[in-house]
């Protein structure tokens, strides 16, 4: 092990975390300030490539035991599944609901049905960009 | 009332769920749980029966796309029952001969999921108003019945026959397709009741003809009719179940059922009454002529479902002149022909069903269904002996059985079609029952040859090895029940004629009283229906006897001269066309894509630009360029060009970085942190990406292209470049259109949220958002297999 590598792994065990939460961050704030589900998604997943490029796929594997295939594959279907829901309600596919609610410790909170349909995008983000990493840098 | 249209959607939803149920229940056969659909299906239909006979029909109607007038129209009426109990009555019959018929090694869950996916297509298809709810569900039978026919896929013939079937119900459901909306086009009205209402004075209207004829198309493929016939007997490489089921019982008959449900609109026509007797009456002795020869005893199955398909077709067409009589006399003379169309309908299916599952024993207990090697059987299998006689004779019109009844009504009705007055009236009349009668008598000399050649004689037990006996309990209950209905329909048939056919008829003859007989006799007196009957079988068996002497006619049709010789011909050389123009440009080489794309594109949009006269460019309205936008413009100017000159990958990725941190930077002044967000972590993951590609990539090299190549790739990319530049500034400059951007305003009060950009994306918009999602997720599944294919290639050519 090089000493480069030393350096990376010790700087990426601090930026993964500040990536990360910069990320959910990203990904709820995204209803009123700059943000949202694909570039939530996008953040994590350069996230996780950090991981992956400064230890090796297994390691990572191990430490994270998710199939970003199915995760891809989870996202879409949340994404879908989250635009039938109003139709058990008598609304359009996909129409979005959102209301007020005060909740104990955040006070007035809006809790809006859009935070499902961008969770799935994130997740198809996440897995997506990941596999598609993991996929060509497992080619040898 | 909406159970009808959960009846429809209930074995989707059966097949949906077997996937995820079939793990949990362990060695327990899930063809226990999956009969428990059709009997209940069946149950809920015959509960309907009393409804119907009392001339009452149900409708229920969801709304699916009622922008385009298209509803989920369930409509019950006496045709449709006659078809529901069918699909869900010899469906539970098949569903449990199955159970015991396939083999532990097969695979149950895909087996019982194709079923029901079949079923539930096929009840939509007789339950469905609306023309294209009907279509949806029509070319959703023949993909089911392409996943069951390739069920053993690992059989060459399996896939050929499925393709077959399939390439030749799916240009038949195209065609048909035109046909309904040449309907649409006439009527304004998606709705077969309301079309039918509306037809009548429709009949000078330029597209009368082309819908009657594309129409027809769809249901003469499905149906197996001359000359589409010859996807059928390569279906029979499905499974025994699905041959009785699909493949004689319920889908070739949706082409019946087409024609039947379209008699009230295109009826009364002689286009109509020609065609369909015609092509119903060669198929009806072509099928019957070509049964005798085969060899394989489903192969024999096949034509003689081909044949009795043509009969009841044919029935159907000398009964349509009736409504050209309407009212009269005559009308209800001629009207009879649809009667014994939906008898004999409901009677082929007990006799079929039965000689299919007959068949299928034999193979499962015998392990050949080849006639030359069976022989003697009926001493090891007398049960299943007994039900091929009940079935074959009835299948022949000998009396006591049902076949005779609507066999007799099958002659009343072409002797009536032989001498009609007026529209009708033609001098070549009398073909209509020697044709009838020639058909029979080869139908006759097939149904022995089915149960003399098999049971009788000797056996050859060199040729079959282990000693048959009969199957399993489980797999005689089926046909039981068939030879029983087989039976009892000869005693009792006016219970089903006054309960389902008469009801049937009625909607299929508006305004016509009297058509349908009284009761069904079996004994007429002495008629010719009767002589024609003692003929077929004094006929019959001395052509049967001698068979050996006269066989070689069989070989007057010169071999290569077929109809499977000309679509296996149509299906090569497409494929050579097909393959030879993909070569033609798909060359491998990159540059190659990007000149077709490129000149696609600036050929359309900047031909387009031209012609429609749209360039106008004006920068009246533009704010004034600020000092940051014109360095930004400047570096990236230099960038790009310098790109085209860099001497290492390296480098060019490195600027390509350059490139999209400006366009980020330019988002940034254009105040729009939302895209300036996303390009940033876009870039960062694609130079990472990029990184890891490196080492794959092959040597950055400069191709040795001559100078006049270079000048006209040049060339296009500047004109590619210009396009996109005139068509931004033309954008920018013209207001063709009230802006919109003023409703997005208003996010907060209408989704909620401050941010426009997102509440456009997950709100206003979210549709174009969950597609670009599933592409996304598409891409990346693309990307996984190819590489993982290519992985699995080299591991492969490693191991050889």
């Amino acid at each position: 092990m090089g000493i480069n590598d030393v350096i990376l792994k010790t700087v990426a065990k601090a930026v993964v975390l500040i990536i990360l939460t910069f990320g959910i961050y990203l990904f709820l704030s995204g209803h009123n300030s700059p943000g949202g589900g694909f570039v939530g998604g996008l953040v994590l997943a350069s996230a996780f490539v950090l991981m992956f490029l400064s230890y090796d796929t297994e390691t990572v594997k191990d430490a994270i035991p998710i199939d970003f295939k199915k995760l891809s594959a989870f996202g879409v279907l949340l994404a879908v599944l989250s635009g039938l829901g109003p139709l058990l309600f008598g609304q359009n596919f996909l129409e979005q609901s959102f209301d007020y609610f005060n909740l104990p410790i955040f006070g007035k909170t809006e809790l809006a049905t859009v935070l499902i349909f961008e969770a799935g995008i994130a997740l198809t983000v996440v897995g997506v960009v990941v596999n598609i990493i993991l996929s060509i840098s497992e080619d040898e | 009332m909406q159970l009808l249209i959960l009846s429809i959607l209930l074995p989707f939803l059966a097949a949906a769920l077997i996937p995820l149920i079939h793990r949990r229940i362990g060695n327990f056969n899930i063809g226990w749980l999956v009969l428990s659909i059709p009997v209940l299906l069946f149950g809920f239909f015959a509960s309907q029966i009393p409804m119907v006979s009392s001339r009452e029909t149900l409708l229920t109607s969801v709304e699916w796309i009622p922008s385009l007038g298209i509803n989920f129209n369930a409509y019950l009426d006496g045709l449709s029952l006659i078809m529901a109990l069918l699909i869900t009555g010899v469906g539970s019959l098949v569903v449990l001969y199955s159970i015991y018929y396939l083999s532990p090694t097969d695979s149950f869950p895909h087996f019982y999921a194709y079923l029901l996916l079949f079923m539930g297509a096929m009840l939509g298809v007789v339950l469905s108003d609306n023309l294209m709810v009907l279509y949806v569900f029509w070319e959703l039978t023949s993909i089911s019945s392409f996943l069951l026919i390739a069920f053993w896929y690992h059989r060459k013939n399996s896939r050929y026959g499925a393709q077959k079937s399939l390439l030749i119900t799916v240009f038949g459901g195209f065609a048909m397709f035109a046909g309904f909306l040449m309907l649409y086009a006439m009527t304004g009205t998606l709705s077969i009741r309301e079309t039918a209402a509306a037809m009548g004075q429709l009949t000078e209207h330029a597209l009368f003809y082309p819908a009657m004829f594309l129409i027809l198309l769809g249901a003469f493929t499905k149906s197996a009719q001359f000359p589409f016939h010859i996807w059928l007997p390569d279906a029979m490489e499905a499974p025994t179940p699905v041959s009785a089921y699909l493949h004689s019982a319920t889908m070739v008959k949706a082409g019946i059922y087409l024609v039947a449900r379209f008699t009230p609109i295109f009826g009364g026509t002689s286009a109509w009454f020609w065609t369909i007797t015609i092509v119903g009456l060669v198929t009806l002795f072509w099928g019957a002529f070509c049964a005798i020869r085969q060899t394989d005893l489903k192969a024999l199955l096949a034509y003689s479902t081909i044949s009795q398909l043509g009969l009841i077709m044919s029935l159907l067409g000398m009964g349509s002149a009736a409504l050209h009589y309407g009212n009269t006399e005559a009308g209800a003379l001629y009207g009879l022909a649809i009667f014994a169309a939906l008898f004999h309908l409901v009677n082929h299916s007990t006799f079929k069903g039965a000689l299919f599952m007959v068949v299928g024993i034999i193979d499962h207990q015998v392990g050949t269904r080849d006639i030359r090697r069976l022989g003697g059987l009926m001493a090891l299998l007398p049960v299943t002996f007994t039900f091929a006689v009940i079935g074959s004779f009835s299948m022949a019109g000998l009396p006591l059985l049902n076949g005779f009844l609507s066999k007799e009504m099958f002659f009343t009705a072409s002797l009536n079609a032989a001498s009609m007055p007026g529209l009708f009236s033609t001098s070549w009349g009398w073909l209509i029952p020697v044709i009838a009668w020639l058909a029979s008598v080869l139908t006759f000399i097939y149904a022995m040859i089915i149960v003399f050649r098999t049971f009788l004689g000797n056996r050859d037990s060199k040729a079959v090895e282990k000693r048959p006996v009969e199957p399993p309990i489980g797999m005689l209950i089926s046909p039981a029940i068939l030879s029983i209905l087989i039976v009892g329909l000869f005693f009792a048939p006016n219970l089903l004629g006054d309960h389902l056919l008469k009801p049937a008829l009625e909607q299929l003859l508006p305004g016509i009283s009297g058509a349908s007989p009284d009761s069904i006799y079996a004994w007429h007196g002495v008629n010719t229906e009767l002589l024609m009957t003692i003929g077929i079988v004094l006929i019959g068996s001395v052509l049967f006897i001698t068979f050996d002497r006269w066989k070689v006619i069989f070989k007057i049709q010169p071999a290569g001269w077929t109809f499977n010789a000309l679509y296996n011909y149509a299906l090569t050389s497409s494929e050579n066309a097909a393959s030879f123009v993909t070569r033609s440009y798909m060359t491998g080489r990159l540059h190659q894509y990007f000149f077709y794309i490129l000149l696609f594109f600036v050929v359309s949009t900047g031909g387009t630009l031209l012609l429609s006269d749209a360039l106008s460019i004006s920068f009246v309205q533009d704010a004034p360029i600020s000092i940051y936008e014109l360095m930004l413009v400047i570096v990236m100017i230099i960038t790009a060009i310098s790109i085209l000159f860099t001497r290492s990958r390296l480098s060019a990725i490195l600027m390509n970085g350059v490139l999209g941190y400006s366009i980020s930077i330019f988002f940034v002044l254009f105040r729009a942190p939302d895209l300036a967000l996303t390009q940033l972590v876009i870039e960062t993951v694609t130079t990472a990406l990029f990184l890891l590609c490196f080492n794959y990539l092959p040597e950055w090299k400069r191709e040795p292209l001559p100078k006049r190549k270079k000048a006209r790739n040049a060339g296009l990319a500047i004109a590619g470049g210009l396009v996109i530049t005139l068509t931004g500034l033309s954008v920018n400059s013209a207001d063709l259109f009230e802006t919109i951007s003023g409703y997005f305003q208003n996010s907060y009060e209408l989704a909620g949220g401050q941010n426009i950009v997102n509440s456009i994306l997950g709100d206003f918009r979210a549709l174009d958002t969950m597609l670009e999602g599933l592409v996304l997720f598409i891409a990346g599944i693309g990307v996984y297999t190819l590489i993982r294919l290519k992985l699995k290639k080299e591991a492969g050519a490693d191991g050889d």
